[in-house]
């Protein structure tokens, strides 16, 4: 059990990479890439979790001096979900682009690139 | 290269990635153990300045400047689309398409839900240091909340609501105001975006010093941010037309 949550962020990382190198649309391998980048989400939150701790969030139940789980993790996945959004934004766009310019979203059926 | 060569490749690099994930895992803090040398670091530094949810704490507070960078990733992602997405020469803009049919209950369910995003999202923004939330999940949430609009409306309706120019300054507002708040904390003492506004008391909406107002100014530029990326997108997809774009078409 101590090594199952590690294992499902390693999972992620590698089943999304596998979508990107079997994509036959851009569109599903961004969202490929955004299964990878989910990977890191699980891998940071389980380098913070602690057992029995509450969130970090204080308030009228949980006072300050009550053990809670790590928040500079947490923050950094905020920042991580973030940097995917913007870059799933900006692949997107390309994808666009490319339909456009190459009237195809195969990866395979782009021979070259073109400005 | 083949379907298959790049397959084996793939197999063979991800194989080498699994022993190393497992060898890093082996061999670090067992899961869920007392050992966050950070958390013990960030919780009081978190309490010193009177804001109850850590994490915006960390964000905004400890590491601002950081989040002053995340800030700029935002922009600079809504900037790229709009160069990458920009109406190509022998492209057309067109009147939008009549709207398609759509069930009453969908187009009921937008209009009530619309009112009720706004306010959710308005209040994870300001609420965002004492509660979970904060400037990035409220401004996401209000973006929705405009095309709610165009789910139970029309895209015209969405058009009129959604004045792009008005959202083009809001986002460069956040992002501008999010530095000059900083540059206010390096000229008081000496710190880019050191919290320089009184703390007030812990848990309460008037806490945590410069945590809430750059929690709405982060909530202003990533809403405005999130409406203009989507603009972007929809003129792309409703309102231009390429000649023989639609013909050529599937490759999908």
């Amino acid at each position: 059990m101590n090594l199952y949550a590690y294992g499902v962020a390693g999972w992620l990382l590698l089943v999304g990479a596998f979508g990107v190198v079997r994509s036959a649309n851009l569109v599903h391998a961004v969202v490929s890439l955004s299964v990878a980048q989910s990977g890191t989400y699980v891998l940071l939150l389980c380098v913070g979790y602690q057992r029995a701790a509450g969130a970090p969030v204080f308030g009228s139940t949980l006072r300050p001096s009550t053990r809670v789980t790590d928040p500079v993790v947490q923050a950094m996945t905020l920042t991580d979900i973030v940097v995917s959004a913007t870059v799933t934004a900006l692949l997107l766009a390309t994808a666009v682009q490319v339909h456009k310019q190459q009237g195809t979203v195969d990866p395979n059926r782009l021979s070259a690139l073109k400005g | 290269m083949s379907s298959r060569g790049r397959l084996a490749l793939f197999l063979l690099g991800a194989a080498g990635v699994a022993v190393l994930f497992a060898t890093a895992f082996l061999g670090m803090p067992a899961f869920g153990s007392e050992d966050h040398p950070y958390r013990d670091l960030a919780v009081p530094a978190a309490v010193r300045h009177a804001t109850a949810n850590v994490v915006s704490s960390v964000n905004f507070d400890q590491r601002g400047i950081d989040t002053f960078g995340e800030e700029t990733i935002v922009l600079g992602s809504v900037i790229g689309v709009a160069a990458l997405l920009r109406p190509a020469q022998r492209e057309s803009e067109q009147r939008p398409p009549p709207d398609r049919h759509r069930l009453e209950s969908t187009t009921l369910l937008g209009y009530v839900l619309l009112p009720v995003t706004l306010v959710v999202g308005l209040d994870v923004v300001a609420h965002g240091h004492v509660s979970p939330g904060g400037g990035f999940q409220g401004g996401v949430i209000l973006a929705t909340g405009f095309h709610l609009l165009y789910l139970a409306g029309s895209y015209q309706a969405l058009a009129r609501l959604r004045p792009v120019e008005i959202f083009d300054r809001g986002e460069a507002l956040g992002a501008g105001l999010f530095g000059v708040l900083g540059a206010a904390g390096l000229a008081a003492t000496g710190a880019f975006l050191a919290n320089v506004i009184p703390t007030g008391s812990f848990g309460q909406l008037f806490s945590g010093g410069t945590v809430p107002v750059l929690n709405v100014l982060v909530g202003l530029e990533v809403s405005c941010g999130a409406v203009v990326l989507l603009t972007h997108f929809f003129t792309e997809a409703i309102t231009l037309s390429v000649g023989g774009r639609r013909e050529r078409g599937g490759g999908t």
